[in-house]
């Protein structure tokens, strides 16, 4: 298994072709944790998921940043919802 | 191998324009991306339909080569051979690329796509070349387990992907919960991390127990000799038995917490919720004429 904890931005820009602004934008905006590790700044692997989710949705369906941060919202709240209502069903089951 | 009317799909005729191709194609994408619509097959499949159909009629080539061959698809190629005979090569299958990745494959294109067209019309998929190279793919899985199953904590070797994963399965896990295992996705290309593995849990219950949650919940039968005068019920926890006291006079529908005889608490080990006993009394049935009188007598007496 892979052991990466925290990945510098420089090279995630590489890998994916952008340009570093656009991340240092989601830090500042709030949209995206970055940590500064040995004055670069970072990602967090387990923030992956989520930055690759906002590259998505920012290039097929030409999202701006602040419309990204009302989908994830929404997408939280949605899974939020979600759970709830596989608690709800699973407590229906006592009555079946 | 059947026809597909990608017209249809992005809800178009036959005569739309470029820009109308673009604009319903868009349009249809931002509705069923599957980023905006997680865990509905449904909308992943319809925008797998979408970004198929776009592959084609976004490129005049490809356009042309559906347009004209048609529901005659199959014959295409002979068709197109005959042409080059001919001197009239057609150029079709160029190298487009699709607008959308959403960790798309080539494999994610029909069997008529391919067919036509050639796997992904020569261009591949964007997102999908974006995402193989650098941190790895996730995986979801389900895994079916008895409720006897998730009772105790447990080991459990796995195989996703051709892969064997040993997992510890923690006892009181729930129907319907997902776990991530960090790491135990699609590798990571060019120093990017795992992908994680996503699994959840489908829960069968063969059991004579309800569960919500830790606390479990049965309902026993009681005689109506036992439940008017009182006396001794072995009841079946899910570990074993116990000898419940029945008090005298209980009523039908009495429920009892047998405190600590419930499921696992998930996560909390040696924490366990309650079990509750709901009574239910049983009439006696097929009653000889002596019972009968004897419970006449009983109502006669209450009556006065």
């Amino acid at each position: 298994m892979n052991s990466i904890e925290f990945i510098p931005i420089p090279h995630l820009c590489k890998q994916y072709r952008i340009e570093e602004t656009f991340i240092t934008e989601l830090h500042e905006k709030g949209v995206l944790q970055l940590k500064i590790v040995e004055k670069t700044y970072c990602l967090h692997q387990d923030y992956m998921p989520v930055f690759e989710k906002i590259m998505r949705i920012h290039d097929d369906l030409h999202i701006n940043i602040e419309g990204i941060d009302v989908i994830l919202n929404l997408l939280d709240k949605i899974e939020e919802l979600n759970n709830q209502l596989k608690k709800t069903q699973n407590r229906l089951r006592l009555y079946e | 191998m059947a026809y597909i009317q990608y017209y249809k799909v992005l809800g178009l005729d036959k005569s739309a324009t470029e820009a109308e191709i673009k604009k319903a194609y868009r349009k249809l994408a931002r509705k069923y991306h599957p980023d905006v619509n997680p865990g509905d097959m449904e909308a992943e499949e319809k925008f797998k339909q979408l970004n198929e159909a776009n592959e084609v009629l976004s490129n005049p080539e490809n356009r042309k080569k559906y347009d004209k061959y048609g529901k005659d698809w199959q014959h295409a190629e002979a068709y197109e051979q005959a042409e080059k005979q001919r001197g009239q090569y057609a150029n079709a299958g160029g190298g487009s690329r699709a607008q959308y990745s959403g960790g798309f494959e080539e494999g994610d294109f029909s069997d008529f796509f391919s067919s036509m067209f050639g796997g992904a019309g020569g261009g591949g998929f964007r997102g999908g070349g974006r995402q193989a190279q650098f941190r790895g793919q996730d995986f979801n899985a389900t895994l079916e387990l008895d409720l006897r199953d998730v009772y105790e904590k447990h080991k459990r070797t796995l195989t996703v992907n051709g892969k064997n994963i040993r997992l510890t399965i923690p006892a009181g896990v729930e129907n319907g919960q997902t776990i991530k295992i960090s790491g135990y996705g699609g590798e990571g290309m060019n120093g990017g991390p795992n992908g994680d593995l996503y699994l959840e849990f489908a829960i069968r219950n063969n059991t004579t127990f309800k569960r919500d949650g830790a606390n479990l919940y049965k309902t026993v039968k009681v005689d109506l000799y036992t439940a008017v005068l009182g006396g001794e019920l072995v009841v079946d926890t899910f570990d074993g038995s116990v000898k419940l006291q029945i008090a005298p006079e209980t009523p039908s529908g009495k429920q009892v917490k047998l405190k600590g005889k419930g499921f696992p608490v998930y996560k909390k080990e040696g924490q366990f919720g309650d079990l509750y006993i709901t009574y239910e009394i049983e009439m006696p049935t097929n009653l000889s004429a002596q019972e009968r009188e004897l419970f006449a007598q009983l109502a006669k007496l209450r009556a006065s």
